[in-house]
């Protein structure tokens, strides 16, 4: 049988006086696309982080198709595909040599490094403006080009945190497009973190939805629903679990974190 | 999508560690040298102090004769001084780029890749080396002009060339580690520019070392920068020097700040 893409047990992490994750158990089976959903500050980061590597899991444990991501990190980063918050491309090199540079520090050999580096840039709709720096490109473009910086190496497990955040509608749905398109041809698993429930409910298969640092509801968007009654949508789910707090979380919650995070920083 | 991404053949993650290094480490200087290709102006506007340093202070100290330097003409024995100076400045502000490329995600995206930390150090320690390497030509076609008595011989050049790579490693190693320690890109440069001078003055750059006060000299004898300086001194203008000792200390330096740097920068994107 094969393992679960991810599986997350008792998984706590604490920024100072924070608890940013707050005892979460999560499996992920193989080949799905996975909603993480949840107000800002709700930890959804702090997990995402701490699956793939960046952040050391210092209570619980975490497998990534089977490998223990605190003993073997180098052996689940090669499994990783990762888009983090930020639109992150370098903007002093072209869209090529961005794309190219994953290529190689995911040792795509050199006889099909060029081919496949074109096929990524082309999956995203990306090669006609490859040799262009990537500092012209646009927020959608930009994050297509990460969405080719993932998907060069054939991830096995794709994890893309807030991927539409600060994104227009039409480059929204092109960037869930490409997703869609990739996941149907190579049948990765896919992570993904949002608080927009419209994409969640469009193009997630399961979805857990998280607060405060736990798991509070999980299942498919329509489980979900109809759990609460008949025409109800995964908006009305999200303000049921969150509370009335969501409007409040929403203006401060991250910055909360953030603000905590530095002052455990200082503070040592 | 004409062609699927193919899944990665069996066999690739047995590539031998240190194969896999130096591959790395290969393939983080290519990417330091495209992004370097596209600010070429910046190369030439960095050049502007250590140029001032030669013309006006070195000029005017020439003709003042207070530093006793010998046989050796005042401008030649600043001019490889100011080389190491002007390697030291670029280098010991590189931690700012790795906070900014913190900032902006780059950094998390480069170390969730299967590359070791020491890989993405030596890659930014190489472009330091590069950057100074730029800078150092035109510095030294600048010290021709003014009449420095330079070598040709192409193996002391390349040498030389060695030395303020190395020093230029080291001093941009020494700026992650505060980055690691400061974590904030405000705090690096107050500290940066708070050890510059010191290190600088505190060296063998702008006056021998024989001239200082004893606890100044002890602080010489533990500045790598008073060791390139040696060493650039030697090669470029012919004074005694102690090169076994000077690519010694370098080499143990560069490699000690490489390990500590790769060590803080998981860090800084916590």
């Amino acid at each position: 049988m094969t393992p679960p893409a991810v599986r997350c047990k008792g998984l706590r992490h604490v920024f100072g006086d924070t608890v940013a994750v707050d005892g979460v158990d999560l499996e992920i089976p193989a080949g799905q696309v996975f909603g993480l959903l949840g107000p800002n500050g709700a930890g959804k980061t702090t997990t995402i982080r701490m699956i793939t590597t960046l952040l050391p899991t210092k209570t619980g444990t975490i497998e990534v198709f089977g490998i223990d991501v605190s003993r073997r990190k180098m052996a689940v980063r090669r499994l990783i595909g990762y888009v983090p918050q930020q639109l992150s491309a370098d903007g002093s090199l072209s869209g090529r040599e961005n794309v190219t540079l994953f290529a190689r520090l995911f040792d795509v050999p050199r006889r099909d490094r060029a081919t496949q580096v074109d096929t990524a840039l082309e999956a995203v709709g990306l090669l006609d403006d490859a040799d262009r720096p990537s500092a012209t490109y646009s927020g959608g473009m930009i994050r297509r080009l990460e969405l080719a910086q993932a998907l060069v190496s054939s991830p096995r497990l794709l994890i893309l945190d807030e991927p539409t955040i600060g994104l227009d509608p039409v480059a929204r749905t092109s960037v869930w497009e490409r997703i869609e398109q990739v996941r149907a041809e190579t049948g990765m698993t896919v992570l993904v973190t949002t608080h927009y429930m419209d994409e969640a409910e469009e193009y997630c298969e399961q979805v857990a939805l998280m607060h405060r640092g736990r798991i509070r509801a999980r299942g498919s968007p329509a489980e979900l629903e109809d759990e609460l009654g008949a025409g109800s949508t995964l908006d009305d789910v999200f303000r049921m679990v969150t509370g009335d707090e969501f409007e409040d979380s929403d203006k401060g919650g991250m910055r909360n974190v953030r603000a905590a995070r530095r002052t455990a920083r200082r503070l040592g | 999508m004409s062609v699927p991404l193919v899944a990665p053949p069996a066999g690739w993650a047995d590539t031998r560690a240190v194969g896999r290094l130096l591959s790395r480490v290969s393939t983080m200087c290519l990417v330091e040298l495209q992004k370097l290709r596209r600010d070429r102006s910046e190369l030439v506007t960095r050049a502007i102090q250590p140029a001032l340093w030669l013309i006006i202070f070195g000029e005017t100290f020439s003709r003042l004769r207070a530093i006793p330097t010998g046989n050796t003409p005042y401008l030649d024995f600043l001019a490889p001084g100011i080389l190491a100076q002007s390697a030291l400045f670029i280098a010991i502000f590189y931690g700012i780029q790795i906070i900014w490329e913190r900032d902006a995600g780059i950094l998390g995206k480069l170390l969730v890749t299967p590359t070791p930390r020491a890989a993405l150090v030596t890659g930014k320690a190489f472009a330091a080396g590069v950057r100074a390497l730029a800078q150092a030509v035109i510095v030294l076609i600048l010290a021709a002009i003014l009449g420095v008595a330079l070598t040709v011989n192409p193996l002391k050049l390349l040498g030389a060339a060695v030395a303020l790579v190395l020093g230029s490693a080291f001093f941009c190693c020494l700026s992650i580690v505060i980055a690691g320690l400061v974590l904030s890109r405000d705090r690096l440069m107050g500290i940066g520019q708070a050890i510059t001078m010191p290190l600088f003055f505190a060296s063998n750059a702008l006056y021998p070392v024989d001239l200082m006060p004893h606890w100044l000299k002890v602080v010489s004898y533990i500045n790598p920068l008073s060791y390139e300086v040696d060493a650039l001194r030697g090669l470029l203008i012919g004074t005694p020097a102690h090169l076994l000792l000077d690519f010694g200390v370098l080499a143990v330096a560069g490699a000690l700040a490489i390990g500590v740097a790769s060590g803080l920068l998981g860090r800084l994107a916590r």
